[in-house]
C-alpha cells in the first residue's frame, strides 16, 4: 500500500513533533544563525507592510526602516507678490505660510537659492534681493519686511529644508481601492477562485474513490497517467484550450472569455494533484469500514457519500487550501482565459498593471500588493496544519 | 453584488450538476440492471457483474473528461501546431524548431533557465535543510518555520512587488528607499540599478523563488529528519563520531530520498516560471526564460506555431521527471 497514504492519516502537526535527534552546537550560535535566517525571510514582507502604511510623501523619500523616525525633505514655495502687501507703522509685510496646512512639516534651515537651502536657520532673517528681510520660522510663517513698498510681480521662491514627522495612514489604501479598483478585482478574485476550488473537489473525490476502492482494468494504467499529468506545463494547455473556447464561442454565440471557462479550466488542471492526494489518502483508510458496510448491503455509492467523504475531511480541506491558493495567486490562466475588462481583472493582474502604469508610486505598489496577499496569508496562517499535511501528502517518498 | 450573486450561483449549479450526474447515473445503473425477486439465478450474476463493470467508470468518467480536454489532447494538439505555422493552418514541417535554434533569444532563455535549474533547487534545498536543523533546537523554531514558510502563500506577483521594492533604485546623493542598495551606500559603494545588471539580475529573480520556495524544502525536510531512527544517531555518537559527521554522513544519506522529491519538485516549478520574469523584467536586460518567451511568441505576437514549439521544449525537459516520478510510484505501489 501505498507509503504516502500511511504519512497522511498519521499527520504530524509542526508543533507537537518528536525531537528530532540532538546535535549540540553551540547554543548561541544557532539562536543567532536562525534569527538571521528569519530576518532575510521576513524583513521584504515587513518593508511592504510598513511602507503601504506610510504617507505617500515620505515613503517616497525616505526608506521604510526609518518609518519611525523625522526625514528631511528639500523643498520650494514661492512668496506672493506685491500685491498682497499692507503697510504697519510705517514699513510694508508681506506675510503667509510656506507650509500647507497639515503638511505634519516643520523647517529646519532655508535660503534663496538651492545653493544656500541649508545655510539659514529657522528664526533668522535674511537679506532678499527684492529689498528688506524675511523671516522665516519652524512652523512655516514668514514675515517678510522692507522700509519700501514692494514692487516685485512675481514673487520669489524661498527654498527650505522641512523635518517631516512620521505619520501612517490608511490613504494609500483608500487611493488604491478608489482610483485603481482594487475592490472590484478583490470581488473578482473571488469570483474566480471559489467555484473554480470546489468543482474539482467533487469531480475528484469520485475518481478517487473508484481509484482507491474499485476494481476495475485499467485501473493502475489511470493512476500513472495521472502521476504523470501532474508535472504536465501549463504551456501545453493554453493554444488549444483556448482554441476550443474559441470554437465554442463561435459556434453558440458567446464569448469566448469569461469565468465559465476559466473555472473549468482551472478545474481540468487542478484535478491531477487533487486525483493523487485523495486517492492516496482514501487507499490508506481502513479496510474493515469498507468490507463491513459493503457486508451491510451499502453500496459503493453510500459507502462512498455517508463513509469515505466524511473520513477525508483532512485531505479534503488540505486539497481546497492548495486549489484556492493556487487560483488565487495564478496569473497565467487569468491572462489567457479570463478577459480584460474590469469585471474580469483579478488581483495578480490588477496588480500586473499598476507595476506597468505606477512602477515608481510604491505607496500604490505596496498597497495594492498587500490588498492581494492579505486572503491567502489569512488562509495560511489559519489552516497552516492542513496546509502542511497536505505537502507532505503530495511529496514525503 | 450582482457578481456575488452570479458566482454563488454558479457554485451551487456546478456542484448541483455534479452531484446530480452521479447520483443519477448510479441510480440510472441500479435501475437499468436490476435484479428483481425471482430473477434466475445465472442471470442475477450476470447483472450483478455488469453493474460492477460498468460503476467505476460512472465515479471517474467526468475526470477523465476534463483530463482528456484539458491535459491530454492539449500536448498532442500543441505537439501538432509546433509543425504549423503562425495561424496553424499551414504546415511548415519542423520550421519552427528551425527557427528556434537559430534564434539568440531562444538560447539566453534556455541558458537562463539551466542557470535557475542549478541555482534555486539547491539553495532551497541547502537553506531548508540548515533552517530545519537548526528550527529544530530551539524553543522559537515553530515560529521560525512558520516565517519562513509564509512566503509560500504569496502569488509570485505580489512576491515580485515585494521585492522590486528591495531592489529600488534611486540616483546616488538622494536616500535610497529600497533595502539592498540602502545597505551598499552604507557600505560605502555607489548604489545601483540591479534589475538591469547583466546575469547578476537573473540571480536577483531567482532569489524571489528561493525566497518562496524555501519553505516547502523546509517542511519536508523537517518531516523527513524527524523520521530518522534516534539509536541510529546514538550509535554514531557513542562510535564518536562528530556533529559534522553525524550530519553529513548519517542525516543526509538517510534523508537522501526526500531530497530528491523535493529538488525535483522545485524543478518543475522552476522549468514553469513565468510569473517572476513577467512582472520583474518581461525578459529584458538579458533574463528571458523559456515559459515567458512562450507566452511572448503565443500571446503578445500571435504566433501559435513559434509559441507551441517552445512549449514542447519545456514539456521535453520536464519528461525525466516525470518518468521519475511514475517510477517511483511503481516501486510504492508494488504489484497491483
Amino acid at each position: 500500500m501505498g507509503a504516502p497514504a500511511i504519512e497522511m492519516a498519521a499527520p504530524k502537526p509542526l508543533a507537537a513533533a518528536p525531537r528530532a535527534p540532538r546535535i549540540s552546537l553551540g547554543r548561541i550560535g544557532v539562536h543567532l544563525a536562525l534569527f538571521v535566517l528569519v530576518a532575510l525571510w521576513t524583513l521584504p514582507t515587513i518593508g511592504l507592510l510598513v511602507s503601504s502604511v506610510r504617507d505617500a510623501d515620505q515613503l517616497a523619500v525616505s526608506g521604510w526602516w526609518t518609518a519611525l523616525s523625522a526625514a528631511d525633505v528639500q523643498e520650494a514655495a514661492r512668496l506672493p507678490t506685491a500685491a498682497d502687501q499692507i503697510e504697519e507703522n510705517g514699513a510694508f509685510v508681506l506675510r503667509g505660510n510656506l507650509l500647507e496646512e497639515d503638511s505634519g512639516k516643520t523647517i529646519a534651515t532655508f535660503g534663496t537659492t538651492n545653493a544656500t537651502l541649508a545655510e539659514n536657520q529657522a528664526g533668522d532673517a535674511i537679506e532678499m534681493r527684492d529689498g528688506g528681510f524675511i523671516t522665516v520660522n519652524a512652523d512655516g510663517t514668514f514675515e517678510w519686511i522692507s522700509q519700501t513698498p514692494f514692487e516685485h510681480e512675481r514673487g520669489p521662491r524661498i527654498y527650505y529644508v522641512a523635518e517631516l514627522q512620521p505619520r501612517f495612514t490608511i490613504e494609500n489604501y483608500e487611493e488604491v481601492i478608489e482610483s485603481n479598483g482594487m475592490d472590484r478585482a478583490f470581488l473578482n478574485s473571488l469570483t474566480l477562485a471559489i467555484p473554480a476550488t470546489i468543482i474539482p473537489i467533487v469531480v475528484a473525490a469520485f475518481a478517487a474513490y473508484a481509484l482507491a476502492w474499485m476494481r476495475f482494468p485499467g485501473r493502475t494504467f489511470l493512476v500513472v497517467v495521472i502521476v504523470g499529468l501532474l508535472v504536465v506545463p501549463l504551456q501545453m494547455s493554453l493554444v488549444p484550450v483556448l482554441q476550443l473556447y474559441n470554437q465554442i464561442a463561435d459556434a453558440f454565440g458567446v464569448e469566448a472569455k469569461g469565468y465559465m471557462g476559466t473555472w473549468l479550466a482551472h478545474t481540468g488542471f487542478g484535478l491531477p494533484l487533487a486525483i493523487f492526494l485523495l486517492r492516496n489518502y482514501m487507499v490508506g483508510l481502513p479496510k474493515e469500514i469498507m468490507e463491513s458496510a459493503r457486508m451491510d448491503g451499502a453500496s459503493h455509492f453510500k459507502t462512498f457519500t455517508t463513509m469515505v467523504l466524511p473520513l477525508s475531511f483532512p485531505a479534503l480541506a488540505s486539497i481546497a487550501i492548495f486549489q484556492f491558493l493556487w487560483i488565487w495567486n495564478d496569473l497565467l490562466v487569468a491572462l489567457v482565459f479570463l478577459g480584460s475588462q474590469d469585471d474580469q481583472t483579478v488581483l495578480t493582474k490588477q496588480l500586473i498593471s499598476l507595476l506597468g502604469s505606477y512602477g515608481d508610486s510604491w505607496h500604490l505598489l505596496t498597497a495594492g500588493a498587500f490588498i492581494s496577499i492579505v486572503v491567502p496569508l489569512i488562509v495560511f496562517f489559519s489552516l497552516q496544519r492542513y496546509f502542511v499535511r497536505g505537502l507532505l501528502a503530495g511529496s514525503v517518498k | 453584488m450582482g457578481q456575488a450573486v452570479y458566482a454563488a450561483l454558479a457554485v451551487v449549479i456546478a456542484v448541483g450538476v455534479f452531484i446530480a450526474y452521479f447520483w443519477g447515473a448510479n441510480w440510472l445503473l441500479d435501475r437499468m440492471l436490476a435484479t428483481p425477486q425471482g430473477t434466475p439465478n445465472e442471470r442475477a450474476m450476470q447483472r450483478d457483474r455488469r453493474r460492477t463493470q460498468i460503476r467505476p467508470w460512472l465515479f471517474i468518467g467526468p475526470a477523465l473528461l476534463f483530463l482528456t480536454v484539458y491535459l491530454v489532447y492539449p500536448v498532442f494538439e500543441t505537439a501538432r501546431l509546433s509543425l504549423f505555422g503562425r495561424f496553424g493552418d499551414e504546415w511548415v514541417g519542423f520550421d519552427n524548431y528551425v527557427w528556434l535554434f537559430g534564434d539568440e533569444t531562444f538560447w539566453q532563455a534556455t541558458v537562463n533557465n539551466l542557470g535557475w535549474l542549478l541555482i534555486v533547487p539547491t539553495l532551497c534545498v541547502a537553506f531548508g535543510l540548515v533552517i530545519a536543523v537548526l528550527a529544530d533546537r530551539v524553543w522559537w523554531g515553530t515560529i521560525a518555520k512558520s516565517l519562513i514558510f509564509m512566503p509560500m502563500a504569496i502569488s509570485f506577483v505580489g512576491a515580485s512587488v515585494i521585492w522590486r521594492f528591495v531592489y529600488t533604485f534611486r540616483p546616488e546623493g538622494v536616500d535610497q528607499i529600497g533595502i539592498l542598495n540602502a545597505l551598499v551606500v552604507a557600505l560605502g559603494f555607489e548604489p545601483q540599478a540591479w534589475l538591469q545588471i547583466d546575469y547578476l539580475n537573473s540571480f536577483l529573480l531567482m532569489v524571489i523563488l528561493i525566497w518562496i520556495q524555501t519553505g516547502f524544502a523546509m517542511v519536508i525536510l523537517a518531516a523527513a529528519l524527524r523520521g530518522i531512527p534516534e539509536e541510529t544517531i546514538e550509535a554514531a555518537r557513542i562510535d564518536g563520531a562528530s556533529e559534522r559527521q553525524i550530519f553529513f554522513s548519517i542525516m543526509i544519506p538517510q534523508i537522501m530520498s526526500t531530497i530528491i522529491v523535493v529538488w525535483t519538485t522545485i524543478t518543475i516549478i522552476v522549468l514553469k516560471v513565468f510569473d517572476i520574469v513577467f512582472a520583474m523584467t518581461n525578459g529584458e536586460w538579458g533574463t528571458q526564460v523559456l515559459a515567458n518567451y512562450m507566452y511572448r511568441w503565443t500571446f503578445i505576437s500571435g504566433d501559435t506555431g513559434r509559441g507551441s514549439a517552445i512549449a514542447i521544449i519545456i514539456m521535453i525537459a520536464v519528461l525525466p521527471v516525470m518518468w521519475w516520478n511514475i517510477r517511483r510510484m511503481r516501486q510504492q505501489e508494488g504489484p497491483g
